[in-house]
């Protein structure tokens, strides 16, 4: 591997050393995640008053928009993962490229249905075929595309290449799919007028958006370390600290 | 509090968006725990089926 | 050991796919039928009014062809993976880009050029009007080609996975989406008459991209998904 990769960032991908890593870690992420979003719901439902516009149904802002961003945040480090997967090779970035492709599927369909949710007593309607709208559900048929091609493999880690190649196909999809709707709509129809949430986002509104987006920053890495650590033990059960591991455990 | 819970009359939808959000993210979370623990399981199974092979026939790998 | 001229490679590696398709030629007829059954039903269910098929006709006719040429895309390398020939072309000398570039090209020629053929009659079926039929063949001319060749890249990635089928749509259908709308917008602007040139020629520049990039993620696919 090239020089300028620093010692510690290889002795890390080797599965024992990141299992224990990930597994201190862990915790402490978790801890983050729980309390910042504690603190942004508070904020959010408690403190910040309602939009003169929207009522209390604005409120779903605060899960939403993290949730959006998150999908495309997944994504991103999921198409990262899988190319590093795909030209060096190292286990560790595979698992990491297929174990996010869940989580981002989780938030993309908290995403969705949120929208809906927040769409119905707002705009009228459950769903629209706008650009936003559109390319969040296809990024939501990627995800699911990932995860399936990955488990039709008998052997994991041939499957996990053929994910991270379909991976990095459809990352190039998402700004396309975002702007042919963009040009699709003013094809068919006159572009539609949108009321992106409240006018003018107050700070007493923007800072528990902003903790939630960090809570769930911090919710990812919890979550991904713990799926990364479940399957490096199923991946080396061969090895002798899987095994260490299981008697250990066997014995609690 | 039942102002709270009223959410101006939207309480409809936006406790059962909230409550999405966290029924999905723990069953998230829960997932690969709970894999874990049936992996490690079997793992011991498979073990402890190996050890007691080796003790009837010492010779078999 | 001399290889051979790299013309005469492609034309009889495209000469090979086009006899063995031609020996079942059964299956060439499939999805056409396929395609009419399917249009068929949108008048039992939408109802036979004329100007309500007439606005649909458009799109119809596109997501009709779309989910034809699926169907026959999960056979595309199937039966050479079964008898190794996909392996030996792998590890033969000749690019293997431009080899299933060439085998790409035939799976065209048998299953969509006859789709295209029909596409007209169908859309009458369907009340599209005749001012309009040149534009719906333009754009089925230059999404087809766009789909088998997105097609058989996701077709190499499950090659040798059983329950392909589904999964193939799965994967497809997401990455198909910019073809569709382009090549409906275009149909649908021709139908208003609106100029209809630039979705076209949007589709065009696609098609460029995917003739010179596709054969290549097709043939790493391969490799990926063969490599066990």
């Amino acid at each position: 591997m090239a020089n300028w990769i620093p010692l510690w960032v290889h002795k890390l991908s080797s599965p024992p050393n990141f299992y224990r890593f990930a597994g201190v870690v862990r915790p402490w992420a978790l801890v983050l995640a729980l309390v910042l979003g504690a603190i942004a719901l508070y904020g959010g439902l408690v403190l910040a008053p309602a939009d003169y516009q929207q009522g209390d149904a604005y409120r779903i802002i605060f899960i939403h928009v993290p949730c959006a961003w998150m999908s495309l945040f997944c994504y991103g480090m999921m198409a990262i993962a899988s190319f590093i997967s795909l030209v060096w090779r190292i286990k560790l970035a595979e698992v990491v490229a297929m174990e996010s492709a869940p989580i981002g599927a989780a938030f993309t369909f908290i995403t969705l249905v949120t929208g809906s949710l927040w769409g119905k007593p707002m705009w009228g309607t459950w769903w629209t075929w706008d650009a936003r709208l559109t390319s969040e559900l296809v990024l939501l048929f990627l995800y699911l595309g990932v995860i399936g091609l990955y488990h039709s493999f008998e052997d994991r880690r041939q499957g996990a290449r053929a994910a991270a190649f379909l991976a990095i196909i459809g990352i190039i999809n998402v700004p396309i799919v975002h702007f042919s709707v963009n040009w699709w709509n003013t094809l068919h129809q006159g572009s539609t007028i949108r009321i992106l949430g409240p006018s003018k986002i107050s700070t007493a509104m923007l800072w528990p958006l902003l903790t939630m987006m960090a809570a769930t920053k911090f919710y990812y890495i919890a979550s991904l370390f713990g799926r990364v650590r479940t399957d490096l033990l199923s991946m080396e059960s061969g090895k002798d600290w899987v095994k260490q591991i299981a008697e250990r455990e066997g014995h609690a | 509090m039942s102002a709270f819970f009223a959410m101006g009359g939207y309480a409809m939808y936006v406790w059962p968006a909230y409550a999405l959000f966290f029924i999905v993210l723990i069953a998230d979370y829960i997932n690969p725990w709970l894999r874990r623990r049936r992996n490690l399981r079997e793992l011991r199974g498979r073990l402890a089926r190996q050890a007691a092979r080796q003790q009837r026939n010492p010779s078999a790998p | 050991m001399n290889h051979a001229p790299l013309g005469s490679a492609c034309a009889a590696m495209l000469r090979r796919d086009l006899t063995l398709a031609w020996r079942r030629r059964g299956d060439i007829v499939m999805p056409v039928l396929y395609a009419l059954i399917v249009i068929t039903l949108f008048p039992f269910a939408l109802g036979p009014e004329e100007a309500l098929l007439q606005r649909i006709a458009g799109g119809a006719v596109l997501v009709t062809m779309l989910l034809a040429m699926l169907l026959a895309l999960d056979a595309m390398f199937r039966s050479d993976i079964e008898d190794g020939s996909l392996e030996q072309l792998i590890l033969s000398p000749q690019p293997l880009a431009l080899m299933l570039g060439m085998k790409i090209l035939a799976h065209w020629i048998t299953t969509a050029l006859p789709l295209i053929i029909i596409a007209p009659l169908l859309a009458g079926m369907l009340h599209l009007p005749t001012a309009v039929m040149p534009v719906l063949v333009y754009a089925l001319l230059l999404s087809t080609p766009l789909l088998s060749l997105l097609g058989a890249v996701l077709v190499a990635l499950t090659a040798g996975t059983r329950r392909s089928g589904m999964l193939l749509a799965l994967m497809l259908l997401p990455l198909c989406v910019p073809v569709v709308i382009f090549a409906a917008g275009a149909v649908a602007a021709a139908q208003q008459g609106l100029p209809w040139l630039a979705p076209i020629a949007w589709l065009g520049a696609a098609l460029v991209m995917a003739l010179v990039l596709a054969p290549l993620a097709c043939a790493t696919a391969l490799r990926i998904a063969l490599d066990a």
